[in-house]
This record gives structure tokens, C-alpha cells and sequence, in this order.
């Protein structure tokens, strides 16, 4: 097998793969844990978990990476903006919600994150806090009870805090 | 038989885990789901704690403790404060109430009035849980100590009987009568399908001897639907001890609990509360001193709703993408890892250890003639109360909305009720009395599903949640089966079409045609269903199609496409600020003559709408 060369760090790939047996049982929660560390799954670790893990091939590797929601194949902003997209949230204004994120925070077309990479957008199908509806996730802290206006407010408030 | 000599003393360990609440003093319980964390529920906490360690006024005999609870299922009203001793519960706490509550009630024994629920009906404060209709009207046994212990503390499981069910299924040791039992209790499948849980034990009874498992399904993806997320974070000892028991029914040595990733609090109290039951000897190796054996993982979920259907559930255990297969062979012959299998939903799981204790004539005569038991439904939409119930089987949709939910918000009009998220229908009025249960439901064309109740009032577009439960079950469709990978995607086109005033009559037929088709072509749940939600507007609602069709207009003023923006030239006295706030240059006319707006160029912004003073510009 030739050597991949590339800019990533395989030690930290490594420890994950030994620290779950080398399982190919164990595959996605690898994943997980890769993307917690890259914070989304660049293309050469899902080549290099493919080669690792016996039984396994880049192919099937990157169709389960792109098979589950939760994994992302392009970087992720700083701060990840989960806008619930629920049916509670559906019915009680998610979508101008959402709306006012992108006006907001405008993307090149089919991206979703921000030039600068300090945000990344996406819709989520529901988080279970249905009772605070329409809700934003924004880095696992919960924003409930979300108008354009408050989520506007939001952004600008860490706008701010990163010197924008 | 002859029963086991067990080497733990469960009444023992009661009487410890009781004391210790005893000791605890007056017990302030503060919910610390989800919900209300984000509305600041551990900054209460900690208040309380505070205010609680700091003053020696509190003498021993009137200590109190602050106990962070699981959800108490009123999350519109959180941080929700029950403090038992003093009959009290209060709602919309803030850090900055804290403290008038600990000096005006707690020291001073002087409510705080301001704090009280306030009944929408009444518009009276109400004290206590007994008298908040949300509460009095449900009947919880799935639930029924969430939010009333501490889900991070295994002594206060064990003080509400936790593991008691088990300790006396270990002790009789016949797992054919723990069958029996939930058999006879009458309990079917919470997640949706309602098959009948004693028969599935039963079946996967049947290939004891090799390795087998048990799977907790707590894939929760239904949108709008929370039960499972709220016993797993604020009752996780019971679902562990209703998975042992099934365990030890089945004879499976080993089970998973697989939870959605988007729900970290639960999987972090889930790993928790095994560590902690591993090291009470709860679960393990040999417990209570018996021969039975059982380790618990949790997996992860990665975020796909298909997963939730149980074969693709065992192939995403597997690490695989998670795609259903054709069965048979049932997972109680192959199931994961090719090995028998019993996999139950979380809810159907936590009903198991209070079958044991109360026994099946008690769950059974709860419920209509084929549904046993109570059912959690998260009551969420256009009501007032909003949050996770637990009724009684049977119980009619009008005592769920107008009784618990408190009728609706803002005084809208009802409209529909969305039953079992996409794979469910929406309900009417003429509904509303009928009681509910698995059987009803189906043949009013909805289904219980994992029990998602949304209310829709007049406000909310029938042909437009179509269309969003269409575009979730597109995206969410696996793609193995082509009827439901390319149907559901041309549903969806169709619906998206009719929201955007473009759609013909024929697509109505052409929309039931392929509901057809992937109803029929389907092999799982997800594409089975799917159409569900179209099927059932088109029977109830199917003038508000056709206004979409014909008349281009949206009854419930909701499809942008469909809005007009008009300017009323009797009111219009020519400023000309509309014209020059219009971003696009559609609205045309000269000074102190009325307007007009150009529909083929207005983006339907509401500039101008915003910008008339004289309120002239309506939107229709």
C-alpha cells in the first residue's frame, strides 16, 4: 500500500481506530469521534479509516459517512447554527427564522458555511424541545422561543464577541 | 419453582435510599430536562443551593435540598420548581426569583403569587400539580417519576422502587412467567407499530440457548415527538431495568440502547445511570447474586430518521449505512449480528418494570378493549400548553386539547390535529371524540405512531404541512426501494407546485396515484407511510387544495407565492412612499393619485407595506 501523504495528523486517527478495536462494527462511532476532532471528515481520514479497518474499503467507508446526517464532508464553522425544523417548530415559525439566519449570514450558493468560516448553517428535523418552540441550536446551547429578530440579535452578539 | 436466594436485599436498600431522601430535609425539586436547561435551569439550581447552604436559620429538622430532576413534561412553562412539602409549584422561574421564593415561602411560608400557573381558561393562579389541569387530567406510569427524582441518583431511583421488579423476577427465576405476565398485561409496541410485546418476547424466547440480544430502540426521530428523550433523561434507571427484565425473559446476556446523537443529556445520564446500577451489581456479571448476566452499550445515532425501523436500527449497530431489509427472517430468529433479537421501544420498555409490580390485571384495565395501558403523546402546535402527557388508552382528542392542552393559543379556531408525525394523518374536528387508540386511529387514517400530537389552527396551511412532512420523508428516504425514493420525491414536486399556485386538478389525481404506488412498493414502515400524510389532508381538507388549484389562494394566508400584496385605492392618497421603499420598482403612479403594484414584478417583501402611512397596502 502506498504511503497517503497528506496534512492531516494520522495519530489522532490512530488512537480513535485502537482506542475501538480496529471493529468494523465500531465504524460509525469512529466517525463520531474523527469528526469531533476535524469537526467535519475530510477526505483523506475517511480514505485512511477505509484502509485501517479490515473488511472495509474508502468506498463503504464514505458511503456510511454519507448515508447519516450527522456527518459533514466540509468544514463546519466555529459556531454551528442547528435551526429546529421540527413540526412544532414548523408550525410555530421556523422557517422565518431561518430566513433571517441567511439574510444575515449570506453563502455562497450550496455552501453552508460562511466565507470566513466562523459560521455554518443547517436545518435539523427536530431536537425533542418541542415545547420551546421554534428552537436554535447554536454549539449545543439552546436558544428557545426563537423570533427573526431575537436570532438576529444573536448573531450579532457573537459577531461582535469574535471582532466582526 | 423454587425461588432464588438473591444476595442483595432490595427492601434493605430501599429503607437506606429512603432514609437518605428523609435526611434531605424539605426537598425543592427544579426540572433540569432539556428544556428548561435552556431556559436556565442549572443557574436556579445553583441559586438555590446557595440561598440553601448559606443560612443557619435553617435548622437541622427544616433542611432543604435542591434536587435536579428530569423533565416534568411542562416545558412552554419552565424552569418549573415543585417544592412537594409546601403543596407548590412554580413556573417560569429566573435566577432572579429565586430568591423572593426562598425568603417568602420557603422561610416566610408566603407564596409567591406572582409565580403561580395561571389557568388560560380561569385566568386563576393555581397552587399545585393537582389543580394545574396539565397535570390533573393525565394518569403517568410510564413517566411517573420523572420529575420527581433526581435522575442523576440511583438511591432515588431505588427509594421509588426502582429495581424491585426486577429483584422479584430474579427471585422467581421463570422467565416464561415474565412473559406471561406482559402477554397478559395486554402491552403493545410503543414506537408506533403497536404489535403486541408479550407475543414478540415470546417469539424470541423461542431460540434460548446461544447468544441473543435485546435492542432498546431510543431512535427517536419522529419530528415533534420528545417521550423517549424524557424518560431517558429523567427516569433512566427504570428503562434499565425494563431492558434487564426483558433480558432475563429472553435469555440475552447482552443489549444496546440506541440513542439519536442529537440528544446528549440523555446519553450522558444513560451512561451514568449503568455505571452506577453496574456497581450496585444491578447489571453485570452474576447479578444479585444470580447466574444472569447482562452488559448494557449505548450507541450513538448519526442522524437518520430511516433508523428508527428496526432492521436498519441492527445494520447502523452494525456500522453499516442504515438501510431496512425484507423480513422474514424476524429479528427474534436473525436479528443482529445474525443472532435472535428482541427489539422494543423505550417507552414499551419502561411500562415493564410496573406491569411486574402492579401486575397485569392493573395494567390492563387501564385502556380500550385492544389497547391496554396509558400512552405519552407530546402535545405541541397552536395549543396553550404545550409539553409530554400521559393518558389512559382511549382517551378522546377534545379531553387532550381542550382539558390538558388548555385549548387553543391566542384564541385561534381548530383546525386539525397531526397524528404520529410522517407516517401519521391529520384528524378534524369530527374526530375529536373518538377515543384514541391504536386500532381507532388506523381507521380514522391516522396512526398513534410514537405519539406526536400537533395542533393546527386556522392559521396554519393543510397543503403546506403536507408538503413539509413530504420533504421529510424525501430526505429521509434510505433510497434502497425506488417507489419510495423517486414517489415520495415526486409528491413532493406535485405539493411544491400546488403551494406555488402552479398546480392543475390532475395533480390531485396524479398525487393519489403515486401515494399508490409507494404505499404498495415499499418494503418498511417509512415508504409504507410515507404518503400517510397527503392521503388523509386530500380526504379531509381537500378544498383547501383545490383553493390553492383554482382560486390561487392560501385560506391560511401562509404560502408566500400565493399572497398578493394590493393597495386599496380609496384609502391611497398618493405620497409616494410605497414607490419609493419598493426595492424592485413594482409599484407605479404619480403624486397625490392612487397607486398600483405590478403583481408579475412585487417580490411580496412588505416594504411597502411597512412603509404606508396610511395603512392603505394590504396583503390578501
Amino acid at each position: 500500500m502506498t504511503e497517503l501523504k497528506s496534512s492531516i495528523d494520522f495519530t489522532k486517527i490512530d488512537k480513535i481506530l485502537s482506542d475501538y478495536g480496529y471493529e468494523k462494527t465500531n465504524l460509525i462511532t469512529v466517525l463520531q469521534k474523527v469528526q469531533e476532532v476535524y469537526k467535519f471528515l475530510p477526505e483523506d481520514a475517511i480514505t485512511y479509516i477505509g484502509d485501517k479497518i479490515e473488511g472495509l474499503s474508502p468506498a463503504t467507508v464514505l458511503g456510511v459517512a454519507t448515508f447519516y446526517a450527522q456527518f459533514s464532508l466540509e468544514p463546519k464553522g466555529k459556531y454551528e447554527i442547528k435551526v429546529c425544523d421540527g413540526t412544532a417548530c414548523h408550525v410555530r415559525g421556523s422557517l422565518p427564522v431561518l430566513e433571517a439566519i441567511k439574510e444575515k449570514l449570506p453563502m455562497e450558493n450550496g455552501k453552508m458555511t460562511t466565507k470566513d468560516g466562523l459560521f455554518s448553517v443547517e436545518t435539523v428535523s427536530c431536537l425533542g424541545a418541542c415545547g420551546l418552540a421554534p428552537v436554535v441550536v447554536i454549539n449545543e446551547k439552546v436558544y428557545p422561543q426563537m423570533t427573526p429578530e431575537a436570532i438576529t440579535l444573536i448573531i450579532d452578539t457573537l459577531m461582535k464577541e469574535e471582532g466582526r | 419453582m423454587e425461588k432464588t436466594a438473591l444476595n442483595t436485599d432490595i427492601k434493605k436498600e430501599q429503607d437506606k435510599a429512603q432514609e437518605l431522601i428523609k435526611k434531605q430535609g424539605l426537598r425543592v425539586l427544579v426540572c433540569a430536562g432539556t428544556g428548561c436547561v435552556a431556559n436556565g435551569s442549572m443557574q436556579v439550581i445553583e441559586k438555590f443551593r446557595e440561598l440553601g447552604a448559606d443560612v443557619a436559620v435553617l435548622s437541622e429538622q427544616d433542611k432543604m435540598t435542591t434536587v435536579p430532576t428530569g423533565c416534568h413534561g411542562f416545558c412552554e412553562q419552565g424552569v418549573l420548581v415543585t417544592i412537594p412539602d409546601l403543596k407548590v409549584t412554580y413556573v417560569k422561574v429566573k435566577v432572579s426569583d429565586v430568591e423572593e421564593i426562598f425568603e417568602s415561602h420557603i422561610k416566610g411560608g408566603k407564596p409567591v403569587e406572582r409565580l403561580l400557573y395561571v389557568d388560560p381558561m380561569t385566568h386563576n393562579h393555581v397552587m399545585d400539580d393537582e389543580h394545574i389541569n396539565f397535570y390533573a387530567k393525565q394518569t403517568r406510569t410510564a413517566l411517573k417519576n420523572c420529575g420527581n427524582i433526581d435522575a442523576e441518583s440511583i438511591d432515588e431511583a431505588i427509594a421509588v422502587r426502582g429495581y424491585e421488579a426486577l429483584y422479584n423476577v430474579l427471585e422467581e427465576n421463570d422467565p416464561d412467567k415474565v412473559i406471561e405476565t406482559i402477554e397478559k398485561s395486554g402491552l403493545r409496541g410503543r414506537g408506533g407499530g403497536g404489535f403486541p410485546t408479550g407475543r414478540k418476547w415470546r417469539f424470541t424466547a423461542a431460540n434460548k440457548g446461544g447468544k441473543s440480544y435485546v435492542v432498546c430502540n431510543g431512535d427517536e426521530g419522529d419530528p415533534g415527538a420528545f417521550m423517549d428523550r424524557s424518560v431517558m433523561e429523567g427516569d433512566p434507571h427504570k428503562l434499565l431495568e425494563g431492558i434487564a427484565i426483558a433480558a432475563f425473559a429472553v435469555g440475552a446476556d447482552e443489549a444496546y440502547i440506541y440513542v439519536r446523537a442529537e440528544y446528549p443529556l440523555a446519553i450522558k445520564r444513560l451512561r451514568k445511570a449503568i455505571k452506577d446500577a453496574e456497581e450496585r451489581n444491578f447489571l453485570g456479571n452474576n447479578i444479585m447474586g444470580t447466574n444472569f448476566n447482562l452488559t448494557i452499550h449505548i450507541r450513538e445515532g448519526a442522524g437518520a430518521f430511516v433508523c428508527g425501523e428496526e432492521t436498519a436500527l441492527m445494520a447502523s449497530i452494525e456500522g453499516e449505512r442504515g438501510m431496512p431489509r425484507p423480513k422474514p427472517p424476524f429479528p427474534a430468529n436473525k436479528g443482529l449480528f445474525g443472532r435472535p433479537t428482541l427489539i422494543n421501544n423505550v417507552e414499551t420498555l419502561a411500562n415493564v418494570p410496573v406491569i411486574i409490580l402492579n401486575g397485569a390485571d392493573w395494567f390492563n384495565k387501564m385502556g380500550t378493549e385492544t389497547s391496554k395501558g396509558t400512552k405519552t403523546f407530546a402535545l405541541t402546535g397552536e395549543v396553550n400548553n404545550t409539553g409530554l402527557i400521559e393518558v389512559p388508552m382511549g382517551t378522546t382528542l377534545r379531553q387532550i386539547i381542550f382539558d390538558i392542552g388548555g385549548g387553543m393559543r391566542e384564541g385561534k379556531k381548530f383546525k386539525a390535529v397531526q397524528i404520529g408525525g410522517p407516517s401519521g394523518g391529520c384528524l378534524t374536528e369530527e374526530h375529536l371524540d373518538i377515543p384514541m387508540d391504536y386500532d381507532n386511529l388506523i381507521k380514522a387514517g391516522a396512526m398513534v405512531g410514537s405519539g406526536g400530537l400537533v395542533v393546527m389552527s386556522d392559521k396554519t396551511c393543510i397543503v403546506e404541512v403536507a408538503r413539509f412532512f413530504m420533504n421529510f420523508t424525501t430526505n429521509e428516504s434510505c433510497g434502497k426501494c425506488v417507489p419510495c425514493r423517486e414517489g415520495t420525491k415526486n409528491m413532493l414536486a406535485i405539493l411544491q407546485k400546488i403551494v406555488k399556485g402552479n398546480g392543475t386538478m390532475e395533480d390531485l389525481d396524479k398525487l393519489e396515484e403515486l401515494a399508490e404506488v409507494v404505499k404498495a412498493g415499499s418494503l418498511c414502515g417509512l415508504g409504507k407511510t410515507a404518503p400517510n400524510p397527503v392521503l388523509s389532508t386530500l380526504k379531509y381538507f381537500k378544498d383547501e387544495y383545490i383553493a390553492h388549484i383554482k382560486d390561487k389562494k392560501c385560506p391560511a394566508g401562509v404560502c408566500k407565492a400565493l399572497k398578493r400584496i394590493v393597495i386599496k385605492e380609496e384609502i391611497c392618497k398618493g405620497c409616494t412612499k410605497c414607490a419609493r421603499n419598493c426595492p424592485v420598482g413594482a409599484i407605479e403612479g404619480t403624486v397625490k393619485n392612487p397607486h398600483k403594484i405590478d403583481q408579475s414584478k412585487c417580490i411580496k417583501c412588505g416594504a411597502c407595506l411597512n412603509a404606508c402611512p396610511f395603512k392603505a397596502i394590504v396583503s390578501e
